[in-house]
């Protein structure tokens, strides 16, 4: 999530106090994702200093100073948007990574600890459902916030139920466990990390 | 109070000898009055076989099934049916709604059935499709309704009257994600009004609007969710 932009989209609609600034941003991503007023002010800092906003030079003692978006911040805040998340190179997923060691691990029962976790995915997916569930339909923001997290829970969910599938077809240990091949280029890129 | 549903001991078997399949072992589950239960497990658990014992329209091998407290084991097929008519709601993925009757005829015709007089009954149905937002869709016919107002058809009929079991397979399967969500508000809804509901699926979305999650590996109960700590649980170390 970049604070830093959408602070930038939040001035886009006019100039702003940092403390609004703040309170807007969390009332926006549905108050899913709260927001220090250090790290607003720590962010709207290097902005700055970046000259994608600018604020008030001359503001008296206990006053709050005012920021407005600068033409290279308008410039800066279209560009992201149109920039694809990268998504070309996978995470190392904790997730995967616990579930390999497991499979060379003696005594670890693979099965249950996939469901250990299926069970903990479907627990959290419960919470954002009854999140949904009590919000307003006009509560657009924080359905789309929760509607985010529901599908990305459910594709691990769909991975270790693969998992589980694939793993469930494995001839037992010892029994023609195939030899794997080589590293490509391609299957290391896999692993790299962001 | 009664539990709608309780399952003891169940076990389910077809064929013989070699050719004896287990579909469930020693199922043991209850669905009390205003519970959403969600039967999750992948293609072969068990979870059909456990929908249709529920539903009466299969025989346990071994242990016993009650239904609002009546044990339907050695019930007649006509007694299992009328308990079944009064008591059980189904909803499919495939809606399986009558195309020759409009939208208020399908919601009546368990009612009907049931021996009450047609007015009366029609008078019920138009009700339970007013409480799902249908009123001005009654006098539709299946086929010139939406999927969503199909399912909702549905629900209305599985709801319609003195039933108080919900069993649905898959019932969002057919819909698309937004419309699947409003099946499963109007099931939620259902339950608020004491209703109990077993819903069966491999969909972790569908199951995620379930007060409790159970699931089924090999035919045998493996796991279930503990009680929700309630949404506010998420922001539990979030705040900086």
């Amino acid at each position: 999530m970049s604070v830093r932009h959408a602070l930038l989209a939040l001035l886009s609609e006019g100039p702003k106090y940092g403390l609004r600034l703040g309170q807007e941003f969390e009332a926006r991503t549905g108050d899913v994702w709260p927001l220090n007023t250090g790290q607003v002010y720590t962010t709207l800092q290097r902005l700055e200093r970046d000259s994608l906003v600018e604020s008030d030079d001359d503001v008296e003692d206990g006053r709050q100073k005012t920021f407005r978006i600068t033409g290279d911040g308008t410039a800066e805040l279209d560009a992201w948007l149109r920039t694809p998340p990268d998504d070309s190179v996978p995470p190392r997923d904790e997730l995967v990574i616990k579930v390999l060691v497991a499979m060379r691990l003696p005594g670890v029962d693979v099965a249950e600890l996939i469901q250990t976790h299926r069970r903990h995915l479907i627990e959290t997916m419960r919470e954002y459902t009854r999140l949904k569930e009590q919000a307003g339909d006009d509560d657009v923001s924080l359905l789309l916030v929760a509607d985010a997290e529901i599908y990305r829970l459910d594709a691990v969910v769909r991975w270790l139920d693969t998992a589980d599938a694939r793993i469930k077809r494995l001839p037992p240990a010892g029994e023609g466990t195939a030899r794997p091949t080589p590293l490509t280029a391609s299957r290391r890129r896999v692993g790299v990390r962001r | 109070m009664t539990a709608a549903l309780t399952l003891t001991q169940v076990s389910k078997s077809f064929g013989d000898g070699a050719a004896r399949v287990d579909a469930l072992s020693d199922v043991s589950l209850t669905v009390t009055a205003g519970e959403l239960v969600a039967i999750m497990g992948p293609s072969g658990s068990g979870k059909s076989t456990l929908l249709t014992i529920a539903g009466t329209l299969e025989e346990a091998t071994a242990g016993t099934v009650l239904i609002g407290g009546i044990d339907v084991s050695g019930m007649s097929r006509d007694d299992c049916a009328r308990l079944r008519r009064r008591s059980i709601g189904f909803v499919f993925q495939e809606f399986n709604l009558l195309a020759g009757l409009t939208a208020v005829e399908n919601v009546a015709l368990p009612l009907e059935l049931d021996g009450v007089r047609a007015r009366a009954a029609r008078a019920t149905a138009a009700r339970a499709l007013d409480d799902l937002g249908l009123a001005t869709r009654a006098e539709r016919f299946p086929d010139e309704l939406s999927g969503g107002e199909r399912q909702r058809v549905a629900i209305a009929r599985a709801v319609v009257g003195e039933r108080r079991l919900l069993l649905a397979d898959e019932p969002t399967g057919a819909l698309d994600s937004v419309n699947g969500e409003g099946v499963m508000r109007l099931v939620r809804d259902a339950c608020r009004r004491g209703v109990a509901a077993l819903v069966v699926t491999h969909d972790a979305q569908l199951a995620s609007w379930a007060d409790r999650v159970v699931f089924l590996r090999d035919g045998r109960m493996i796991d279930q969710t503990a009680t929700s700590a309630g949404p506010e649980s998420l922001l539990a170390g979030a705040r900086p």
